[in-house]
């Protein structure tokens, strides 16, 4: 059943800096790097250990929990380092990446023709299966587990990222042979999300239930679009693929290549030229960031992902591995003379405390990574709610996850939560309590006591 | 160099150190930190607890300056020296000089006193164990002196604030985890520790007290007396004041309390800021108005006689329960503190509901006080959470049953 979910309670933060609708292609990045964090609760164990050359598509390691998870590399390159950290924790992969690609040959498939199990095993062979992702908890989709339905949100709302209809245009049939693949995987439905009024490249696919979906963010979040549809009980699991990885699954499926090639928006009030790039997965971000100039080079915070949700990757860093945004907004390491009682025009509120963002809005602002106040104990009440489109009350989800109470978590609904859904409560939080945080650390109690 | 340098080598110097609390505390007093986002989102929203309490504490400015004229104001009327307001708010009886003289003599040591000692107590705790000090006394420091009798002796409220903010709050582990109100825990303490300060006709009006010790000792002056409204209700004295004095504010109470007006111009000022909760306030007036219906319906049916001592506080009209006493005051100010008011938006409801039927209800059948205000929003600061359990048991219930939907 086709639904039309009408999003009400929620903020869309909008920000000086968006990407302008035109595609370049970015400088070919000399190193590129996969960090196993990317895979929230993978253990890697390596395959491809130094000084080994690999083509792309091939894998550089595996998940120690189950050995046919494969994690592949993005380029066919050179292993030059395997980055380790404290405890000789891996903290990346990083591969010189040759001039002429080769590609790794996975064969054409006829998806028609494949059952469940082929489809599968083709996708873990072919590092394409990490770009599954489940609820509960929010990690890569267990292959033993077949999920009830198969989510993919085509509408975005996430301030600054990039635009799904515009990334997406002219990959229909990637896209197509994607789903077809998907809806082998699950005996329900695969369900896409448009934006209502959009004109989405996914709003014409066969064998899938499609949904309109309006209003703010969190909107465009997965998880509220499977709250309003088919929402997630316990013991139920549901997958979920971001649109941007449905093309690199349909590339191999028809050309029996892995192609980690991703059109990224670069955004952010510290871009002189936002624009959206040509570029791989895993690439320098200084590949992108710098070709398009930069304001106070000295005073950026480089993200990969979105403002909301995105990874500090400083500008040596490089894309990850589920991003397709490359925010660059200003460090606000600074003070501010009377921040706490002077009248604000220029930061975004959802109070009418001296705070005049109420008046304005349409008005872009352009906001820096100061905290607006430190951090303090839970104090107001009410108002996370007004931004949070779940059944679920989430502060009390919150505190439940604060003092590990599995019990209360499972009761309050964390099956049916991710991270990312606790951005804006966290954004709009006057305590400045990491809301992201403590419910990553509850999901992963709950993961290792409940499984 | 400037001042912000200054202060930021400064905070580098005391980091780690014992005072870094203190010194922190009046360093973000100053200027907005220069903290950035190291986890999760990396933009947030333009809102911290200061800004929050300060608004508050903007609400209360207009009741303390009316507090602070009334204060000289009910001393001059009550010594016969001048007369009654005759010109609505702004009459200049009301607004003199003299008045304001007066009302700062005895109202700035309040203030100075409950900020003093509540502050210092704060920090201590806040350098004892070791974490910033937070910003719910900047509120509490304003309710306390408005909410007491002006001659309220200062080591008293000295006292009765260490009480308060040490068993009221510091005790469950700071702002944000007590469970009843600071502000109403220092003053119950007051009212069950010198009741005689506390109630009576003697002490809502400067000077009676030590006017009364005076003539109890031989000298030959004529008595102030200093009724409250209420006051003149339970004993069933005719009242000398009009609705529009009770409404706009020109009787004798608590420091702040009197002005109707101005605490329904500072609620609505909290509800549109969105800091307090309109919720809470019209559940709370609902509830107030139920219960002054009942009684009114208890007296029009004859069921209580003219002789009972309930009885000119049960006819009292409905809706006079709402402008008279501490009411408004209470239930703006102090059913809305969030850390120890229902938590859920449908727990607020039933919460302020219950505080208005309750307030009222204690008003009228208190014997010993006549104002209900503060012990009904202590009784459901105490009941807060089990209102809050029900609330969220009923979302858990409903996911269960979708399960049991499913799985049927």
């Amino acid at each position: 059943m086709s639904k039309d979910i009408r999003i009400r309670k929620g903020l869309d933060i909008k920000l000086v800096g968006e990407a302008e609708k035109v595609t370049a292609n970015a400088t070919r990045s000399n190193v590129y790097a996969i960090k196993p964090d990317d895979f929230h609760g993978i253990v890697p164990k390596v395959i491809a250990k130094q000084g080994t050359e690999v083509k792309a598509g091939e894998p550089l390691f595996h998940s120690k929990s189950n050995e046919q998870m494969l994690f592949p590399s993005p380029v066919s390159g050179e292993v030059v380092e395997i980055v380790r950290g404290a405890k000789r924790k891996i903290l990346a992969f990083k591969i010189l990446g040759d001039k002429e690609q080769k590609y790794a040959d996975f064969e054409i498939k006829d998806v028609n023709s494949m059952n469940r199990d082929e489809v599968k095993s083709h996708l873990l062979q072919s590092g394409c299966w990490p770009f599954i992702k489940q609820r509960p908890y929010d990690v890569i989709a267990n292959p033993e587990v077949a999920p009830k339905a198969i989510f993919v949100s085509g509408y975005t709302t996430a301030p600054l990222a990039a635009d799904s209809d515009y990334v997406l245009s002219g990959k229909e049939n990637e896209v197509q042979a994607a789903i077809t693949a998907l809806n082998k995987l699950t005996d329900g439905e695969v369900h896409v999300s448009v934006g209502k009024n959009s004109d989405s490249p996914l709003s014409g696919l066969n064998n899938v239930t499609t949904h309109t979906v309006s209003g703010p963010h969190p909107a465009g979040n997965v998880s509220v679009q499977i709250a309003n549809v088919d929402p997630i009980n316990k013991g139920e699991v549901v997958w979920v693929v971001n649109p941007q990885d449905l093309v690199v699954i349909g590339e191999l499926l028809l050309t029996g290549k892995f192609n980690a090639e991703r059109v990224v928006a670069l955004a952010g009030s510290s871009v002189k030229n936002p624009k959206y790039f040509r570029t791989k997965i895993g690439a320098e971000v200084s590949s992108v960031v710098y070709d398009s100039g930069v304001n106070d080079e000295g005073n950026i915070r480089v993200i990969s992902g979105d403002v909301l949700t995105g990874e500090n990757v400083k500008p040596d860093g490089h894309l990850g591995y589920y991003h397709n945004t490359i925010s660059v907004i200003p460090e606000g390491d600074d003070y501010e003379f009377f921040g706490w009682n002077k009248p604000i025009f220029n930061k975004i509120s959802p109070s009418r405390a001296l705070t005049f963002s109420w008046l304005f809005p349409n008005k872009k602002y352009d906001l820096t990574t100061n905290t607006n106040g430190e951090h303090r104990a839970f104090v107001v009440t009410g108002s996370y709610e007004d931004v949070f489109p779940f059944d679920i009350y989430p502060l009390q989800l919150l505190k439940a996850c604060a003092v590990n109470d599995l019990d209360a978590m499972e009761q309050l609904g964390m099956y049916e939560v991710a991270p990312e859904d606790f951005a804006l409560t966290e954004f709009i939080c006057v305590s400045k309590q990491p809301h992201q945080q403590i419910i990553r650390e509850g999901l992963d109690l709950m993961l290792k006591e409940i499984g | 160099m400037g001042l912000k340098d200054k202060l930021h080598k400064l905070k580098l110097k005391y980091k780690d150190k014992k005072m870094a609390p203190a010194f922190n505390a009046i360093h973000t007093f100053l200027y907005l930190p220069n903290e950035t986002t190291h986890s999760g989102a990396h933009v947030r929203g333009a809102d911290d607890l200061k800004r929050t309490m300060n608004t508050v504490i903007m609400a209360l400015l207009p009741c303390l300056i009316f507090g602070i004229f009334n204060a000289g104001y009910q001393h001059h009327v009550a010594a016969g020296e001048i007369d009654k307001v005759s010109s609505g708010f702004f009459s200049p009886e009301f607004w003199s000089f003299a008045n304001l003289t007066i009302g700062l003599w005895k109202v700035l040591p309040l203030v100075i006193v409950s900020y003093g000692v509540g502050l210092a107590v704060e920090v201590l705790f806040a350098v004892i164990k070791k974490h910033e000090v937070e910003e719910g006394y900047l509120v509490t420091g304003m309710l306390v002196p408005l909410i007491v009798p002006i001659d309220t002796p200062l080591w008293m409220l000295a006292v009765a604030v260490i009480f308060g903010v040490v068993i009221g709050k510091e005790v469950f582990g700071g702002t944000g985890m007590n469970i009843l109100n600071p502000a109403l825990t220092i003053r119950a303490f007051l009212f069950f520790a010198y009741p005689t300060w506390m109630s009576g006709d003697k002490v809502w009006v400067h000077g009676a007290v030590e006017r009364a010790s005076e003539i109890a000792g031989g000298a030959k002056l004529d008595a102030i007396s200093g009724e409250t409204v209420l006051g003149s209700l339970a004993q069933g004295k005719e009242i000398s004041y009009s609705v529009s004095d009770m409404f706009l504010g020109f009787i004798p109470g608590s420091v702040g309390e009197t002005s109707a007006i101005l605490i329904l111009l500072a609620g609505l000022f909290l509800v549109f800021t969105k800091i307090g909760s309109w919720r809470i306030m019209l559940s709370a007036v609902l509830g107030a108005l139920a219960m002054g219906l009942i009684f009114n319906g208890t007296v029009s049916a004859g069921w209580i006689s003219e002789g009972s001592k309930f009885y000119s506080l049960m006819s009292t009209e409905f809706w006079h329960h709402l402008i008279i006493g501490g009411f408004a005051f209470g239930v703006v100010f102090m059913a809305t503190d969030p850390v120890t008011a229902s938590q859920t938006n449908k727990g607020k409801w039933v919460y302020g509901f219950l505080i208005g039927f309750i307030s009222i209800l204690i008003r009228v059948f208190n014997p010993a006080y006549p104002e209900g205000v503060m012990l009904a929003i202590l009784l459901m600061n105490v009941f807060a959470p089990t209102i809050d359990h029900y609330v969220v048991q009923g979302n858990i219930k409903k996911r269960m049953k979708r399960l049991k939907l499913k799985t049927a």
